[in-house]
């Protein structure tokens, strides 16, 4: 008796109420009280008292508080025990025996048509049968206890399923986050241009998590529109597994890269007042980069070349730096020339033409996260929008044919019931009892 | 003729179209009715024009390239505007199926005062910040705002439900029983309540398909995911207490006009009032 009473107040839309209301106003609190905010700044704001009671209370950090998560768990609760209680008795009109009904109960119905008819009784239910299933009606038939024969058909009793399509589908979002929060992670990496990484470092914690393979930042590239403001932020990316570049992408906000169950996301840059340059012998075709900071002398090992960047403008409004070069190959006097931001410059030296760009040197900050749940979230997306639409927007439909012999005429009794969009049905309903008139072709009266 | 002039026209179209269902209303003039719906399809249409126009401008930014070029959904104003849009197209079907103007007494101000408020907010058409360089902005704008214009004219609905429950009714003659039946209202409520509420799961889904597409995060409890949420949860109660509980009539009337509280706070007072991933798109 008391397991009952817990069970029904467990699948009870009383318990549906207050969970709603009381997520609804605990998120309230959690939009006015700034979240995971350091300890001073609540204090600064609010007091010791009060930052006192929001500490005891999980206030600075509610949603991932016992208590909110308790709601959660309380809402999934009532969702699963709600769902056991009354899927047994949908499913039971859902799969009931529809002529098994008696004449009273149809004569009775919110649509309702009769007919007298000359005809015989035979002849009366194939027209009643040809102008059900003409629009679409396919119709059973037995014979009633009363001697009456009867005509039955329904459209759409699955979607009597719609709400708990719904619950389920939160349900399965549920999960979804649950498996995203126990195997998976968030973090963040900064990969300069030209170096790779490894590892990643998680929020919050700063635990380094290890890739299992490697990502190469190749290029970074900030675009501005002509007012200054940034148009696109775009890295170019290698992934390096057991050695071997395996793929390539140039990610953008917006459009990732995956591998692996990882994805690296841009999600910002960080620029050290340092210089990339890249420098080319067009004759022996090799080439290099080379990280230089302004005034620093660089040299190429192995070879008799030595550079640097001794003088620079910039930023323009663009970001774009201009910069005086000085090179030398130890054959002849030394180049000095000045070179705008990553277009190249061709030096000619007595023996062979080098390609020199440059271009500042940025450290691409990628987003990364690895949530094997997120596919179970899309799925429950999904599903819920349908399940919204069934529940709503499609309904169950039931006509009966009630045929019995009266006198020396024969009684046709029409019936129909939809537990939505009545007014939909109403005329579905009169579509059937106007195909029948014309067959009969008889005087017809309306209840 | 530039789109500002076009939306400046389309303000005070709808402005009159309201004072004419008004009139409709208090001065019971059925002889406006063709008068009303004229000019609010009239008001619509040129919205309509004013926003491709505004689409097409934004490819020709002086001083920008085409790469500018984006569908006008992405800040406070062009949101206003097609809130707006979405509450006029949304009662002209209304007012269609149901052959009533007196909704729009109740709906059709709505679509003035979006408008007179993208008015006080800056019309200049902006270049996409990459962060909104993505195709389900349009999904996400156009799902919630759909969501938020049934929302609207639910509201409306419970507001004239509202006023003509608390009437005299013994007076047949009165103002107020011109209005429909307290059942219809109360009808025609509930399934706007019902649509909107399709079209805002969908504006959180989409909004979360595309955070997880920019961010990796398909939930942050953002105050405005928070809000809508909070927004959902309302609505989602609403339902529920009519379904199993067959609440209907004043209930649900208040739930509509409490439900529009929190869509307006969601959509605009968030972006002035509490900071977060969305602050952009003020």
């Amino acid at each position: 008796m008391n397991i009952k009473k817990i069970w029904d107040s467990l699948a009870s839309v009383k318990l549906t109420l207050f969970v709603l209301i009381s997520l609804a106003l605990a998120s309230i609190i959690g939009t006015l009280i700034p979240q995971n905010q350091p300890e001073i700044d609540y204090i600064r704001q609010y007091g010791d008292s009060l930052t006192r009671m929001f500490k005891i209370l999980d206030f600075t950090d509610m949603y991932s508080s016992w208590w909110f998560t308790g709601l959660l768990l309380l809402f999934s609760i009532n969702l699963i025990v709600c769902t056991i209680d009354r899927l047994p008795n949908v499913i039971r009109l859902i799969t009931t025996d529809n002529l098994n009904t008696d004449r009273q109960r149809i004569a009775k119905m919110a649509q309702r048509h009769t007919i007298e008819t000359v005809r015989p009784e035979e002849i009366a239910l194939l027209n009643v049968q040809e102008a059900m299933s003409g629009h679409g009606w396919k119709t059973e038939q037995a014979t009633l206890e009363d001697g009456g024969k009867i005509l039955f058909s329904q459209k759409g009793a699955w979607t009597r399923l719609g709400p708990y399509i719904v619950h389920i589908s939160i349900l399965i979002i549920f999960i979804g986050a649950v498996i995203g929060s126990f195997f998976g992670y968030k973090g963040s990496v900064y990969i300069p241009e030209t170096t790779s990484v490894n590892k990643i470092y998680e929020f919050g914690t700063n635990r380094p998590i290890p890739l299992g393979f490697e990502v190469r930042c190749d290029n970074f590239r900030l675009s501005r529109y002509k007012d200054g403001s940034p148009s696109e932020y775009r890295s170019d990316l290698t992934v390096i597994d057991n050695g071997k570049e395996v793929l390539s992408k140039s990610i953008v906000v917006n459009d990732p890269l995956d591998y692996k169950g990882f994805t690296f996301y841009q999600s910002s840059y960080d620029s050290q007042r340092r210089f990339l340059v890249k420098l080319k012998n067009n004759t022996t075709n090799t080439g290099r980069s080379f990280i230089v900071n302004p005034g620093q002398q660089v040299s190429w090992p192995g070879t008799n070349i030595n550079f640097g960047i001794i003088n620079l403008s910039g930023p323009d409004a663009l970001g774009a730096y201009r910069f005086k070069i000085w090179f030398t190959d130890n054959k002849g006097e030394p180049s000095i020339f000045w070179v705008e931001n990553e277009t190249d410059a061709v030096i000619t030296r007595s023996d062979t033409d080098y390609l020199f760009t440059t271009k500042e040197h940025y450290a691409t900050g990628l987003q990364v996260a690895r949530d094997p749940g997120v596919w179970p979230v899309y799925i429950g997306c999904m599903l819920m929008i349908f399940g919204l639409y069934v529940a709503f927007f499609l309904s169950h439909r039931r006509i009966w044919a009630y045929i019995t012999k009266e006198d020396s005429k024969t009684l046709v009794i029409l019936g129909g019931l939809s537990n939505k969009n009545k007014i939909g049905f109403e005329n579905d309903f009169t579509t059937i009892v106007e195909a029948l008139d014309k067959k009969e072709n008889t005087t017809s009266s309306k209840e | 003729m530039n789109s500002s002039q076009l939306f400046g026209i389309t303000t005070l179209a709808y402005l009159l179209a309201s004072m004419l269902y008004i009139a409709i209303f208090v001065f019971r003039a059925k002889k406006l009715g063709l008068a009303a719906t004229s000019v609010t399809v009239a008001a619509f249409l040129i919205q309509t024009t004013a926003i491709g126009l505004r689409w097409y401008e934004s490819y020709n930014l002086p001083g920008y390239g085409p790469e500018a070029g984006h569908a006008p959904l992405s800040n406070m104003y062009e949101s206003l505007v097609f809130f707006s849009w979405c509450i006029a197209i949304f009662y002209l079907w209304l007012e269609l199926k149901f052959k009533n103007r007196l909704i729009g007494a109740f709906a059709v101000p709505f679509a003035f005062l979006s408008m007179a408020l993208a008015s006080l907010t800056s019309d200049a058409i902006r270049p996409l910040v990459p962060a909104l360089q993505s195709n389900w902005l349009i999904a996400h704008v156009i799902t919630c705002f759909v969501g938020y214009a049934a929302f609207a004219v639910a509201c409306g609905l419970g507001i004239m439900y509202l006023i003509r429950e608390g009437s005299d009714t013994s007076n047949k003659n009165s103002l107020i029983n011109t209005l429909p039946e307290p059942r219809i209202i109360d009808d025609i409520t509930h399934k706007t309540m019902v649509f909107g509420f399709i079209w805002l799961s969908a504006g959180i889904i989409t909004g979360a398909i595309w955070a997880n597409s920019a961010w990796g995060t398909y939930w942050s409890w953002d105050p405005k995911e928070t809000w809508s949420l909070i927004t959902w949860f309302i609505y989602a109660l609403a339902l529920h207490a009519r379904f199993v509980k067959g609440w209907g009539g004043k209930r649900i009337a208040w739930l509509a006009i409490l439900g529009f509280i929190s869509v307006v706070f969601t959509y605009y007072g968030v972006n002035y009032l509490l900071s977060g991933l969305h602050s952009y798109g003020s």
